[in-house]
Order: C-alpha cells, then structure tokens, then sequence
C-alpha cells in the first residue's frame, strides 16, 4: 500500500437546502461476508435537491444508495454497522416497518425493470399493493405519474398495453413514473441512464430537474458529465470510502483532494 | 465448370498466400503449404455423429409412430372374406389376416406329394402360410387357422357370405339361409333383413337404455335406503331406528314395485326379440339361430362399393370412440376408458399442479438456500427415478388402505365389511399419480422461478410490495408459462402410466362411469377404465390375444392422439399467457 489517502472529516461546501438534509448517513460500514465495502461513510442529503454519488467501478456507490431503503436486505451474509437516519429515524434500527420505509423511497435501477403487466398496471402497482382500488384515484394516479415522468403524451392511448412493448428510454421513464406514483420523499437512482441511448439519456435528464425541488433526488452514475448536469451536490467516492463531498461546481472545478481532481479529469476511473 | 469455381472460392480467399506458396516451392523446393485444417480440428466426425444420432432417434420415433398409425387406421378397413378349398376337401372361409413363411415339419412334408415335396425343398425347407380370421367361435372353437399355401386347393370370394359382428360370441362369417320375423319363418329378404335388424338394434338399446337409467335409479335408491338403515341401527341402537327402519322398508318396497313395471317392461322387449332371428349358416352348412338384436353390424364382405366401405369404416370407428367394449374388450369400444384415461388426468393435474407450484415456491423464495435445500432439491429429483410401481405400492397401502380405510370407518361404517374409499379408485389413483409426477413439477417450477429476473423482484419490492405482493403478482406471472411447461410433461407423463394404475383403481371392465346423474354426480371411489391398461389387458390378458391385435394398435394410436390433444391444449393455453406478456425485452 504506497497509497496514501488522507480521511480528514470532508469538508462542508455543500448547498443546504433551507429544509435541512433529508437523509444522514453517519459512520456507516457495511460488509459483504468477511469483505468490508463501505467504511466509516458520512453524508448529509439535503432535501429537495440532487445528489450524485460518482466513482470508478466498484467504489461501493450503489451499495450505499441500495442501504438507502434497504434493499440490501435481500443479500446473504451482510453487515452493517451505523446509522442512517431519515428524518431522525434510525432505518436500520429495531422494529422499523421495511415496507413503509420502501413506500417513502421511490427507486430507479439501471436497467429498466417494468413489471409484465399493462403499463397502467405497472404504475399502479405501488398503490395497489398498499390495498387501494378505487378505480378514480388509480386513473387520477397513473396520470399524474405519466405526466411527471414525460411519458403522458406517448403513453396515454396505450395504457392497456404491455409495458415490455415500449422502448428502452420509454420503459425507463415508466420506471420513473412507477417510483413517483406513490408520492415518495425521495428518488434514489442507480445509473439510470446506463442502459439508454444519447437521445433517451437528455430526456431523463430533463426529467430530473423537472423533478428537482419536488423530490429530494440521490443518483448513482458513472458518466461525470451528468453528475455536473443534473446534481447540486457531489459526493466522490473511491475504495469504499467517501473522499469528498460538496456543492457541485466546486467538486468538478476546484476540488480539494487530488484523487478527486484525478478522477474528475478523467486520469483514472 | 461451376463446380471448379465452387471448388476454388474458399481458396481464392487466401489467393495471395497461395501464390506465395506455390512460388515458395518453386524457388526453394520446399514444402508446400496447404490451406486445409486437420479434421480433427474442424470436427467434422463429431458433427456427423451428433447428426446420425439425432437421425437415429428421429427415424426410431417415425417408425414406431407410422407402425402404430398405419396399423391403427386400416384395423377397421372391411376387408373381403375368402372361401379356400383345401386339397384334403375341408372348406373354410375367412378373413386373410397376415402371412409369412415357416418351415415345415418332417411329418408334414411325409405327407406331400413329391411335386409340393420338391419345391419346399428348394425353398430351403420353408413354405408360405396366411392366417385366417374363421371367426363362428361357438362353433369352431376358435377364432383364427392358418392354412399353408401347398394345402390350398382353390380360393373364391363368394358375393353371398356375410360378415357378421356380434353383440356376444364375436364375429360370425357365413351365409343367411333364412330369417324368422315376427315368429313367421321367411326366406332372406335384404331390405326386410336391414330394417329388422335396425329395429331390433333399437330395441337392444332401449333395454339397455331402460336397465342403465331407469333400473340402474331404483338400484341406486334401494342400496342407499338400506345403507340409510344400516346406519340408522348403528347409530341409535336396534330399537330406537326401528321406526326409520320400517319406513325405508316401506320406501324400499315402492321402488321395487317401480322396479317390477320396468323390469316387466324389458321382459316384454325380450319376448319381442326372440321373435325376430336370422339362420346364420358357416361355409361348412352348420347353423346358428340367432336373435336380430344381437347383430350389431352386417355386410356382405365381398359386394361393398367404395362408399359402403367408407361409411362401415367410419360407423366402425363411431363405435370405438362413442361405445362401451364387448367380448372381454376385444370388440366395441373404448368410451369408458376414454373417459377414465381423461378424468383421471385431470384429477391429477389438480393435485399435482398446487401441491408442486407451492412447494418450488417455499423451496425457491422463502427456504434459506444451504446444504439442506440442496439435499431435498436432490431427493426430489431421485424420486422422478423411482420406478412406477413403488409408487403403485405405496398408493394401495397408504392412500386405499390406509387413508381410505380410515374414510370409510369414519363416515361410510354401514357399508363395511364392502369397502367404499378403502379400495382401488380414481381419487387414489390420481393421488398417487400426481406423487409420480410432483418431482417434474417442481423441478420445472423451480426452474421458471429461478429465470425470473432479479430486477423484476427488486423493482416490485423497491414499490413498497411485501415479498408475498412481489412473489403473487410479479414472480409467479412471469414463470407462469415455464410452470405450465412443467405441468404439461407431467401431464404426458401421468396420462401414459400404466402400471401404478393395476394397483391402485384401473379394472378390465367398468361398467360405471365415475361421473353420472346420481347424487353426488362424481364419485370418486370407483373403478376406472384406462387406455394404457386397456391395451395390456387386450394385448396379453384376453382368451384370444390374435383377436385383441388390431385393438391394440387402434387403443394405442387413440391414447396417443388423447395425450396430443390435451398437451396442445395445455401448450396454447401457455402461448396465450406468454403472447399476453412477452413483447418484447427492449
């Protein structure tokens, strides 16, 4: 190990938001079996705003957002230690209702995932699981989810199709839709635009500051270039760890770790 | 010259290192190169073996079914009877069934003339031989003779022999000397004998109709008015059900009243039919006095136009498919066990089906993955590997003997010592069925699960759905189809199974269907016809296996057009699930 990284407490030139953080993720460590993936991480989310979390392959970014509404709990062998807080909440701490912290944290993965179903059944879905079934709040639903996710005009005549029909960028945009519908506080993204072409890529983008201010958004990515489109915020991660974090601007334009700047100039990664 | 230019496009490719190395052996008079790889590289001898085995299978496959095919679809074929003069003056007629050579005993050829004597001698000792269908077995005492092509004298085919099926007896061939109607002795008529004989058939039926039905209903009634008193008795004691007992006696007594006008009533049918017969004379001038009404089909075998044959063809096979069978299976028709073969099935596919998707479920979704999941994923699989007739075994024990026994003791006590459930019968059957084919469920279930993609789960969970909401609505839809696959080889596999079947419910001969107009419609406690036993039983198990032969080609090509069937049933219904969803990933 001739590499020296230096973990000072990050320093704060974050853009708050006036509603204070959303989510506080304090001295979390995870690991995967005997293997550490996340160690000592600190971040404070800011509501209403975009966080990116960017890093090379493997820098446990997705981990971190995937502990966020404890989708991890579906894999083996895994342990955390440490607090994320949501609202003052521990998520990880005794007797907390997994589904109804699901239910406040809509997701978007990498690849589109619709369900085989319609595509009105599709946005339904989160409603209907949580036992609604008035058709009028379903219909009144599924179109405001359309709207927000820019999937309206396309999909409005098509309801009743298929959602595995529509394409790539489309699908994704469902999945969009589908993680709103139930009216979450926050959106978490995992490379969202992984998967789709340039063209499809500008629109989710769009659809993300649309979005902005309504929801408070986390999104993964590897493309830098989004991040400093999209985020207000940036946390730069490597190795597990969370080497620095602040305003956007400042993370891609003046950062102050090298290893930062390395990756945000494209030296490594 | 366009073979060379075929010949030479792979090597004009490499063109310029051709050159190069045809120049290389001129100047230096070296090696040549040459551009081909060696065979074992290009694998070629592996490609033909995988090639002329799939060949082999296919070709073994096409031949058996074009065996079962072409022998199922001419057995009904009317073929002509033949009269054949033998050299010794005995005379026969039949039907020729099939020839071959053997070879001929040393007493036989003593006895020849030394002509015939020299040319089976030069045959090496063989001759040619054609079995015949005599039929007239309550006179003959058998139904088929071979006769040797040196003993045979002079063959014809006379216009006025007749081919006769029987409702009892079998076939009769031979000629009409006369006909008995309304008691009144007359010389063969061909109209009047039609009509006669269709009236007398419809008769037959309605004493059947009324024996079925109506007979068969006061039947019922009286076993359940005296089980009704059994029960009484055991339940309060001799005296206290002695009032429930004397009025069911009295119930009783009614219906046998019933039963005295209808049984009057086939009586009088009876008396009728035994005034209408037909003088059946074989080739050798013997007769038979036989009633009308047991002659199901007749024609003169030797004087049918094309049109005539075609619609004895297919009246034939109206009464296979639409008949119940006669003479000990080998004649009539197989509804019965059509029947049975489709409703025990079905019953198995409706144990099976929940039982195998609830258990992949458990084992795929919710068991924790480790050394024991693995040890019962194994087990099931080696179940698939026991043979059937373990679990025939295991279904007579524990499903008739034990569970049954225990049905029957608990609520059916006042028909014992006769069992109800605690014997063979379609439930028990299908029970053990759907044990035989449960791991071919399972395993297909699993495996449909499994292809569910992980992303699929986590977009539903991700939605706030338990992992119950994501398995019902998102997971098992998805693996629907591969669960039907399942179901369908399962189904394949169920419905072809014999031998499990003799232990645990299939009979020769049921006349009672397990679904009929009795209160409670299905009874699941009664013996069942199958196909798959049915062709063993006529194959191997009747008095007259060469009879049976042409059944059994028939039975088997029906049994597999059965399984055909409710597999494309089961495939398109799978297609219309698939088709629902699938249109496409990207």
């Amino acid at each position: 190990m001739t590499t020296t990284l230096d973990f000072e407490p990050t320093d704060y030139h974050v853009t708050l938001s006036p509603e204070g953080p959303a989510l506080e993720i304090k001295d979390f460590n995870l690991w995967y079996g005997a293997k550490q993936a996340l160690f000592d991480n600190n971040l404070e989310i800011q509501k209403g705003m975009v966080t990116a979390l960017i890093g090379p392959s493997g820098c446990g970014k997705s981990t971190l957002l995937r502990c966020l509404n404890r989708m991890n709990d579906l894999v083996d062998e895994l342990r955390i230690d440490g607090r994320i807080l949501v609202d003052g909440f521990d998520i990880y701490g005794p007797g907390v209702d997994v589904i109804a912290l699901r239910k406040r944290m809509g997701m978007v993965f990498q690849k589109p995932n619709p369900f085989a179903m319609s595509i009105y059944d599709n946005i339904s879905y989160p409603l209907r699981v949580d036992g609604v079934t008035r058709k009028s709040i379903l219909d009144e639903t599924v179109e405001r989810a359309l709207r927000s996710a820019a999937l309206w005009e396309e999909a409005k005549d098509r309801l009743n199709e298929s959602a595995l029909g529509l394409s790539g960028g489309q699908q994704q945009r469902l999945c969009i839709a589908r993680a709103v519908a139930s009216d979450p506080e926050v959106l978490l993204m995992d490379e969202p635009c992984s998967a789709l072409d340039p063209i499809a890529t500008a629109k989710i983008e769009a659809l993300i500051n649309d979005l902005k201010g309504q929801y408070t958004i986390v999104i993964v990515t590897h493309s830098m270039s989004q991040a400093a489109r999209v985020s207000d915020n940036t946390a730069f991660m490597y190795l597990g760890r969370i080497i620095e974090y602040g305003d956007t601007e400042t993370i891609f334009t003046r950062p102050r770790k090298s290893r930062t700047n390395d990756y945000v100039t494209g030296r490594f990664g | 010259m366009t073979t060379s230019t075929d010949h030479d496009l792979p090597a004009s490719g490499a063109a310029g290192l051709a050159g190069v190395a045809a120049r290389e052996s001129v100047a230096g008079g070296r090696r040549v190169r040459r551009f081909t790889a060696d065979i074992s590289a290009v694998g070629e001898p592996g490609l033909w073996a995988l090639g002329g085995a799939l060949a082999l299978g296919i070709i073994l496959i096409a031949g058996f079914l074009a065996v079962v095919a072409w022998n199922g679809v001419t057995t009904f074929w009317p073929k002509p009877i033949e009269r054949v003069e033998l050299r010794d003056g005995d005379v026969l007629a039949g039907v020729a069934r099939r020839a071959g050579a053997y070879r001929v005993g040393e007493d036989v050829l003593a006895r020849l003339d030394d002509g015939q004597r020299a040319e089976i001698e030069d045959n090496l000792g063989f001759a040619e031989r054609t079995l015949y269908q005599t039929a007239n077995f309550d006179l003959y005492g058998d139904d088929f003779r071979w006769v040797s092509d040196f003993e045979v004298a002079a063959v014809s085919e006379p216009a006025d022999f007749y081919y006769f099926e029987r409702q009892t007896w079998g076939v009769f061939i031979g000629r009409i000397a006369g006909m008995t109607i309304d008691g009144e002795a007359r010389p063969y008529d061909a109209a009047v004998m039609a009509r006669e004989q269709a009236a007398a058939r419809d008769r037959f039926n309605e004493i059947r109709r009324l024996e079925r039905r109506d007979i068969g209903r006061i039947n019922h009634l009286i076993e359940r008015e005296r089980l009704a008193q059994r029960r009484a008795v055991l339940r309060q004691g001799e005296e206290a059900a002695a009032p429930t007992v004397a009025a069911s006696q009295a119930r009783i007594a009614e219906l046998q009243a019933e039963f005295q006008v209808y049984q009057a009533r086939v009586n009088e049918i009876r008396e009728r039919d035994r005034r209408y017969r037909v003088l059946l004379e074989e080739v050798g001038g013997r007769t038979v006095d036989a009633e009308m009404s047991q002659i199901v089909r007749y024609f003169a075998a030797n004087e049918l136009s094309l049109p005539q044959k075609i619609g004895i063809y297919f009246s034939r096979w109206w009464e296979f498919v639409s008949a119940e069978p006669r003479e000990a299976n080998t004649q009539g028709g197989v509804l019965p066990a059509i029947f049975g073969t489709v409703a025990m099935t079905l019953l198995m596919v409706v144990f099976v089906a929940p039982f195998g998707v609830i258990t992949a479920l458990y084992l795929r979704e919710y068991a924790k993955q480790g050394r024991l999941t693995s040890i019962v994923r194994i087990s099931v699989n080696n179940l698939a590997g026991v043979p059937s007739i373990v679990y025939g075994v295991f279904g007579l024990g524990f499903f008739a003997y034990t569970m049954g026994g225990t049905i029957d003791q608990l609520f059916y006590p006042e028909a014992l010592p006769n069992p109800t459930f605690g014997k063979g019968g379609i439930l028990w059957a299908s029970l053990t069925l759907a044990l035989l084919t449960v791991p071919v469920v399972i395993v297909a279930s699993e495996e449909a699960l499994s292809a569910v993609p992980r992303s699929m789960r986590e977009g539903s969970l991700a939605c706030g759905a338990s992992k119950w909401q994501t398995i019902r609505y998102v997971v098992l839809p998805k693996a629907l189809p591969g669960i039907m696959t399942g179901m369908i080889l399962a189904m394949a596999r169920g419905a072809g199974e014999v031998a499990p079947l003799m232990l645990v419910g299939v009979v020769k001969l049921a006349p009672a269907l397990p679904i009929d107009g009795f209160f409670p419609f299905i009874h699941l406690d009664r013996s069942f016809m199958h196909l798959g036993f049915h062709i063993f039983d006529v194959g191997f198990q009747s008095r007259n296996s060469e009879a049976g032969k042409p059944m059994v080609f028939v039975t088997t090509l029906l049994l597999l057009a059965l399984i055909v069937a409710m597999n494309a049933t089961a495939i398109i219904i799978r297609n219309r699930l698939k088709r629902r969803y699938a249109t496409g990933q990207f």
